[in-house]
């Protein structure tokens, strides 16, 4: 039965870092960039929230409302501001330290403006949780909420990349910015277009990763920004179907091997799996092999 | 003069200059105590982004993990000098040094290499990734770490320090999360200027020699480097592990300048070697004399803020650094900084050439 | 370009050679007696930086407003060193520049111990308000406000024994944490001597302190019917709430780190109910000092005092107290200050917010009785 409980708890986990994997393989895939400062977005998300629903008191929706459109906004101007500079920049390292230097900014106005108190987040999810065999297995409302909005998160990208015109300009910019340019596609309009979609899902992300665990800082982003970075490079980084996949297994293989290796070890665990996984399939599990050419 | 030779003296030059103007503002007594403490750790972090430029801007290969090789080095060698210090106390402190260094260097180095071996089959963000999660695991497994020798011999443990079974709690060397305690303060700025000037002419030596040539062409065109009939993984593993070795030595140079060494995210999580990538990025990929200066720079920065805007700093240091990336690679303010200088020598051209004519 | 480089660095030169000449060795002005503060104030760790912060400022401004000590004024300079051994050394030699003559600090004990090294070189007072470690104090110089963590380990084991609390405990704590793994050891080793058994010892790290649902599955596998939570309130309260939506109800048992989960904005302090604490200091305790702290902190920064902002507090007062027993004044030498006021520090008594009739051990140790609360409708109360 502890099984059954211990891959609940997986999942639930991998639910959320999946939500924030989604925002990053979809930056990731069209404007080729590791955007570090993904994860003190989704703290901006949560703050937001926190903001209208806890502290203003109003309704939880239109908390969630409010903090996509901030994030989308913030994106955006990120994106002008930080990063539209440095894409003919003559190395691809340069935009990447940069982000490294809006996650500071980001954390550090966060700090100045609501401290480094721990706020206990309100979950914006009204949903009871659904208890099984005898109370012995609890599913929370939040852990049903996150993945239902992960799959359809993830199945209303994959339509609006394969099937709008919006979407196969972004396909097209990803596969090569020049041909896509003599195409007659808005290449710096597109891209800027990516941020702020990323941006919106890492706000949805924030408000689930919060209400799933209710204590919010300004450093509440980093980490679980990290270890979806690694899920989305774990199930191919770029590849959307991918990044819901390696979120959830990275949840599970961590709560199994905090359950049944060590506690203390499990970071080590899940890094080494992913490790093997790179080495036996060099791209992520759904990745795209991508044949060199001279 | 060769233009090589002329580069490399002026990068040599610069230390020693810095180093003569510190020894004369310390023998003065003008030196605040602030800046007396930093001597060490700006030592530590030019090794370490001389270091990190070897393998991501001669070889080109992104590594997120650097900080793991520098941990390797600090513990390995403050477990020796500590087992030294409590075991033969009467050795002498230069040999000991000596030794730990040797013994950090060559540990960081093997791991290079075993870790080297795997990582430099993957391309690109894979490699990348791949290296911080090594970085990751090295970080976890020393924080679980017990360690303790006392007449039963060595006790060992990856639990708790309850599980090494020893009488005397003192006599545990390597203590989990609470890391290494007592290590003999060995690191001097004397010290620390020469091993950042052996690792410099180690790294100018290579990159100006055979091999380096050959690293730089993988660098270029992998394809093309293989087609030619050089060894690319010889030569990948080689930058790749005298890049860990060097890390390594910064490393016990860190360690034997604090009395105490754990294992933080901060100091050798993947925090810190994105830090140290960011002194090779913004110092410029390859340039050896720039990312030593940008890791002087950027080590400064946050301290001498402490002075002027204490409340603000790090939010000040964050927009600083936007700002300098920005300005250093932007390919606009590339443009115009190009045609400001320019403008700047036809300026001077002119009055040279006006003081001829007069 | 490449003159640009070279602008640079001759710019990078000048500035560092102007810094280092910046400030030689100041000697402190002849009335004031200056206090160098160091603790994490940005970081993960930050929270416990500024309440110390916050706390000495509170009472140094509390003492200058009553007339200093012994006529002389106190001035604070309180400098972040980010929870990192490094910065902690960076953070003292910038108050030794200012003219630092005592130091409240570490705050957290991994710095603590590194610059123990150093204020022991320089042979100045250093009290560390919440450095825990038995480290923090191994020189003759630094005392502490805290507990150490071996003292709370073994109370609490000998508390939860000799009240017969519970039969079957498990442990959660953060093994990457100085403070919960030394408290843990001790426990275990109290608890060698108690009649309750440990069925489950679950441990988390720094990275992966969100998701505690193994843990207390494991717990509750064991059949554990206390809890024992030597951590920090930020994590206490994850746990409350994650064992609250499993449908897990033990009993709560924790250290003076949990003091603040009432604090914690927002928290539904319904889940802390019936959590017991051994705790020198709580916020909302009816006695006169802790009151007037604590309200006069709210006043001030708007926010519920946590323990560390009263160690900081009562720091200050210890200082003082020291400082008038000794009858050390400003015109001395650091070392001379630092001579009087530890030859001082054993012989005083000081009631502070953090416990009556505090008192030091040469080694640096303080002697206090801890308090055991228990949390009911959302308040104290004691045991």
């Amino acid at each position: 039965m502890s099984f059954i409980t211990y891959l609940i708890n997986g999942i639930s986990l991998g639910s959320v870092y999946a939500l924030i994997a989604l925002g990053y393989t979809m930056v990731y895939g069209i404007a080729k960039m590791l955007n570090f400062a993904h994860g003190d977005v989704i703290m901006v998300g949560g703050f937001t929230c926190y903001t209208i629903c806890s502290t203003m008191g109003l309704h939880p929706l239109l908390g969630v409302l409010i903090s996509v459109i901030v994030c989308t906004v913030l994106g955006i101007v990120i994106e002008k501001i930080a990063y539209k500079p440095l894409r003919m920049a003559s190395s691809p390292l340069a935009v990447l330290i940069t982000a490294i230097g809006v996650s500071y900014l980001l954390q550090n106005v966060a700090l100045l403006i609501f401290g480094a108190n721990a706020k206990s987040f309100t979950s914006v999810v009204n949903l009871k949780a659904i208890t099984l065999a005898d109370g012995q297995i609890v599913i929370n409302g939040e852990t049903i909420v996150t993945i239902v909005s992960c799959i359809v998160i993830m199945i209303l990208l994959m339509l609006f990349i394969n099937k709008t015109k919006v979407g196969q300009a972004m396909l097209a910019v990803s596969e090569d910015k020049g041909a896509a340019q003599l195409m007659g596609i808005n290449v710096n309009g597109t891209i800027s277009l990516t941020f702020a979609i990323g941006s919106a899902l890492a706000a949805i992300a924030g408000v689930l990763l919060c209400s799933a665990y209710p204590s919010l800082t300004p450093y509440t982003g980093s980490m679980p920004g990290i270890k979806a970075f690694v899920a989305a490079v774990f199930g191919g980084i770029g590849s959307i179907p991918g990044a819901f996949i390696g979120g959830i297994l990275l949840g599970v293989i961590q709560i199994f091997s905090q359950a049944y290796i060590s506690s203390q070890m499990a970071d080590a665990i899940v890094f080494a799996v992913l490790i093997i996984v790179l080495l036996v399939k060099p791209t992520g599990l759904l990745g795209k092999n991508i044949q060199e050419k001279v | 003069m060769s233009k090589t030779l002329r580069s490399n003296i002026i990068t040599i030059g610069l230390v020693f200059i810095a180093y003569v103007g510190a020894q004369i503002l310390i023998a003065t007594g003008n030196i605040s105590s602030l800046m007396k403490g930093l001597l060490v750790p700006l030592c530590v972090y030019a090794i370490l982004a001389v270091s990190l430029n070897l393998t991501v801007g001669i070889l080109g290969e992104l590594s997120l993990g650097h900080a793991g090789f520098m941990c390797i080095g600090a513990f390995s060698s403050a477990f020796f000098s500590k087992c030294m210090k409590m075991f033969v106390p009467g050795m002498p402190g230069g040999l000991r040094f000596l030794l730990a260094i040797l013994i950090g260097a060559a540990l960081a180095g093997l791991f290079g290499i075993l870790i080297g071996i795997p990582v430099l089959r993957l391309k690109g963000d894979y490699l990348a990734i791949v290296t911080l999660a090594f970085g990751e695991i090295i970080k976890n497994i020393i924080n679980i770490l017990y360690l303790g020798i006392d007449e039963n011999g060595l006790h060992f443990s990856m639990k708790s320090s309850l599980d090494l079974q020893m009488a005397d709690s003192d006599k545990i060397i390597i203590n989990g999360a609470m890391g290494i305690t007592g290590t003999p303060n060995d690191s001097n700025f004397t010290i620390g200027v020469i091993l950042l000037v052996l690792t410099l002419l180690i790294v100018l030596n290579l990159i100006h020699s055979r091999d380096g040539r050959a690293i730089m062409s993988i660098r270029d065109n992998t394809i093309a480097a293989e087609s030619v009939g050089i060894p690319v993984t010889k030569y990948k593993l080689m930058a790749f592990s005298i890049s860990a070795a060097l890390a390594g030595v910064a490393g016990v140079l860190y360690a034997h300048n604090l009395s105490t060494l754990t294992a933080l995210p901060k100091n050798f999580g993947y925090n810190m070697s994105i830090m140290i990538l960011v002194f090779v990025v913004l110092g410029g990929m390859g340039n050896i004399r720039g990312s030593m200066i940008a890791a002087v720079i950027l080590t400064l920065l946050p301290e001498l803020l402490r002075g002027v805007v204490s409340d603000y700093r790090m939010l000040i240091y964050a927009i600083i650094l936007i700002a300098m990336m920005l300005f250093n690679w932007a390919p606009k303010c590339v443009e115009w900084r190009k045609k400001f200088t320019a403008s700047i020598k036809a300026r001077f051209a002119k009055k040279s050439a006006a003081k001829e004519v007069e | 370009m490449k003159r640009f480089k070279k602008i640079v660095s001759v710019a990078m030169a000048s500035v560092m050679v102007l810094a280092m000449a910046g400030c030689g060795n100041n000697k402190g002005g002849s009335d004031v007696f200056k206090i160098g503060g160091i603790g994490p104030t940005t970081g993960g760790a930050a929270i416990y930086g500024i309440n110390v912060m916050n706390g000495v400022q509170l009472a140094v401004d509390e003492i200058n407003a009553a007339g200093g000590v012994n006529g002389y004024k106190l001035e604070v300079n309180f400098q972040d060193d980010e929870h990192d051994a490094e910065k902690s050394v960076n953070a003292y030699n910038t108050v030794k520049d200012w003219g630092a003559q005592m130091i409240i600090g570490c705050v957290t004990s991994t710095p603590c111990i590194a610059v123990s090294e150093e204020t022991y070189k320089d042979n100045m007072m250093m009290l560390t308000p919440s450095g825990s470690a038995v480290k923090c104090t191994q020189y003759d110089n630094a005392f502490q406000v805290c507990f150490s963590d071996p003292n709370q380990g073994a109370a609490s084991a000998q508390y939860i024994g000799e009240n017969n609390l519970a039969q079957k405990i498990a442990v959660i704590y953060d093994s990457s944490d100085v403070y919960s793994s030394g408290i843990y050891e001790s426990f275990v080793k109290g608890a060698e001597s108690q009649s309750f058994e440990i069925v489950a010892a679950e441990a988390f790290t720094a990275d992966n302190k969100t998701d505690f649902s193994v843990q207390l599955q494991k717990a509750k596998d064991a059949g554990a019917d206390l809890v024992f939570l030597p951590i920090y309130y930020q994590e206490s309260a994850l746990i409350l709430t994650q064992a609250n939506s499993m449908g897990y109800a033990p009993k709560w048992f924790s250290c003076d780190g949990m003091d603040g989960i009432l604090g914690v904005e927002n928290f539904d302090t319904s889940l802390a109910e019936g959590v017991m604490l051994l705790t020198p200091f709580a916020a909302d305790s009816k006695d006169e000092a802790s009151q007037k702290f604590t309200n006069a902190y709210r006043t001030a920064y708007n926010d519920t005092p946590n323990q560390f902002a009263a160690d900081g507090y009562d720091a200050v007062y210890i200082l003082v107290e020291a400082i008038k027993q000794s009858g050390a004044t400003p015109s001395m030498s650091v070392s001379e200050i630092g001579d009087a006021l530890k030859g001082a520090m054993p012989q005083i008594t000081v009631d502070g917010v953090t416990g009556a009739g505090m008192t030091w051990l040469a080694t640096g140790e303080v002697n206090k009785a801890p308090m055991a609360v228990v949390i009911k409708n959302g308040e104290y109360s004691a045991m």
